[in-house]
């Protein structure tokens, strides 16, 4: 085993287990802080796959700003224990558990576990796609049509936030 | 061997910088001293030079005491968050050109990173957390106050601070700190060619780092310290190491992107050797951080503290328009020229 997969197998083992551990916590803050570590993990997923822009945006956008407004919202209206939030009804987690079994075994089959253990090449251009200047370019040219309706419907999303926020306020 | 001069690089780094920001506090407080007509700390050594010693000895000596209700593992790791991040963001910023040592030739910047400006942009946003779980964790009125109003700031302040380096990035066509400083070898300095970035900013450095008149998070008339507040002992002076070292790296920062880096003007021109060349350009880099430092400093004695309303218009209303706008020249000058 070379030092990448070693590197590999401890960054998915705490990713894993940070994840676990997100949705165990009894304390919503704790949960928070746990998903932070489990987007660490990701980035350095993505760094072992030479994918740095990705890497340094999981971490800038998420972890940097996403993750903090969920902090701020889960502190300001303070929630206390999380058991007296617990669900009721027990035909909402029969449901929930069928799925996630459903997700599970997709996943394997993606994997192809059940044929033999499915090692994927990696793309020898993953080098080079990875940089901030293939994405880019690639962004601005190949993909310009979906890159600027993405924009618009952002923009669309932002003017409606300030539209129904001044309506409370008014 | 790579590994060897890679740590050895960040021994050097880190020591010398934890040195600095010790000496930047005492330079913070003659300096105040000296804008207010008193004397200052001048008692520990000559002049004052042993007050950062004797100053951690007391930090260390003092009791931690944690409030009954607080949360004890968030209290504890607020300032590590703090100060880690204030730590590794020095990785990526070039503190001098290349340098021949006992037959090595070695890079002067610990990380040569493909993403550059983006991971000190992603590091700072994470310096939000430090301050945020402070006051959350002590659960007591004023942190949280301090604690609220910082992540309104820093994330307000992250957007100009970000969309002020475009005009740059655009005029280098590179992401890479030591691109940009070579870019501004002799008097190309990016503070001439981009003055409007180069005012958002600063502005936006003095509100990331929290230093007067942005220092809303600690205001000590109406919040007593802010977020610290429930902090004593080492935890403390972890927090406070973290405000002092983020401004050093903030004033680094400026200087690489703005006032040149390492670059010393007409330093070809005096006939040295290349060695001496690259030590006078590191001793260069040095002397613009400890100008901006002082910089900072005289600000905080210059301008009142500004009021929160005043706060968030200035970060919306004005800094980022006038950001993007520069964005819109530099963008037309490149095509025009």
């Amino acid at each position: 085993m070379n030092f990448e997969v070693i590197f590999f197998l401890i960054v998915a083992a705490s990713a894993i287990a940070s994840a676990i551990l997100m949705i165990t916590q009894q304390n919503p803050i704790k949960g928070v802080l746990f998903l932070i570590v489990n987007f660490f993990c990701l980035a350095l997923i993505y760094l072992i796959l030479h994918a740095q822009f990705i890497a340094i945006i999981q971490i800038l956008v998420y972890a940097g700003a996403i993750m903090v407004l969920f902090l701020f919202v889960i502190m300001l209206l303070n929630l206390g224990d999380e058991t007296k939030l617990e669900d009721k009804l027990s035909y909402k987690k029969t449901i929930a558990y069928l799925l996630s079994g459903v997700v599970l075994l997709e996943i394997l089959i993606g994997l192809g576990l059940p044929f033999g253990v499915n090692t994927m090449p990696t793309n020898p251009k993953a080098l080079e796609i990875g940089t901030v200047e293939f994405i880019g370019k690639s962004l601005y040219t190949e993909y310009l049509l979906p890159f600027e309706i993405t924009s618009i419907l952002l923009l669309a999303a932002i003017v409606g936030v300030i539209v129904l926020a001044k309506k409370k306020f008014q | 061997m790579e590994l060897l001069i890679t740590v050895i690089k960040i021994v050097a780094v880190m020591g010398v910088m934890l040195g600095c920001v010790a000496y930047v506090v005492l330079l913070e407080r003659r300096l105040s001293a000296a804008i207010q007509n008193r004397i200052g700390p001048n008692r520990v050594g000559w002049q004052g030079l042993l007050q950062p010693i004797a100053d951690v000895v007391k930090l260390i000596m003092k009791e931690d005491i944690v409030p009954t209700k607080a949360n004890r593992f968030l209290h504890d790791l607020a300032p590590l968050i703090s100060i880690g991040v204030a730590m590794t963001t020095f990785a990526i910023i070039p503190f001098g050109n290349r340098i021949s040592l006992f037959g090595y030739d070695i890079k002067l910047q610990i990380a040569d990173v493909n993403i550059g400006i983006l991971y000190i942009l992603a590091l700072t946003s994470l310096g939000v957390y430090g301050l945020t779980l402070s006051g959350w964790s002590s659960n007591s009125k004023y942190p949280l106050l301090g604690c609220i109003r910082s992540s309104a700031q820093m994330i307000s302040y992250e957007l100009s601070m970000g969309v002020s380096i475009i005009g740059i990035i655009m005029m280098t066509e590179s992401l890479k700190l030591d691109k940009i400083v070579e870019m501004q070898a002799g008097w190309h300095w990016n503070i001439i060619l981009q003055p409007i970035g180069f005012i958002t900013f600063l502005v936006a450095s003095f509100a990331e780092t929290n230093r007067l008149p942005f220092d809303l998070p600690e205001a000590e008339p109406e919040l007593v310290a802010g977020f610290h507040t429930e902090y004593s002992g080492m935890k403390f002076g972890l927090f406070y190491l973290a405000e002092y070292s983020n401004m050093f790296v903030a004033s680094a920062l400026i200087t690489t992107l703005y006032l040149g880096g390492w670059q010393v003007p007409f330093v070809h021109s005096l006939g040295l050797s290349d060695f001496w060349i690259s030590i006078v350009q590191v001793f260069g880099f040095f002397v613009k951080i400890v100008l901006m430092v002082a910089f900072f400093i005289i600000i905080r004695w210059t301008i009142p503290r500004f009021r929160y309303d005043q706060l968030m218009n200035l970060g919306w209303k004005f800094m980022l328009p006038i950001a993007i706008l520069n964005v819109l020249i530099t963008g037309l000058v490149i095509l025009l020229i």
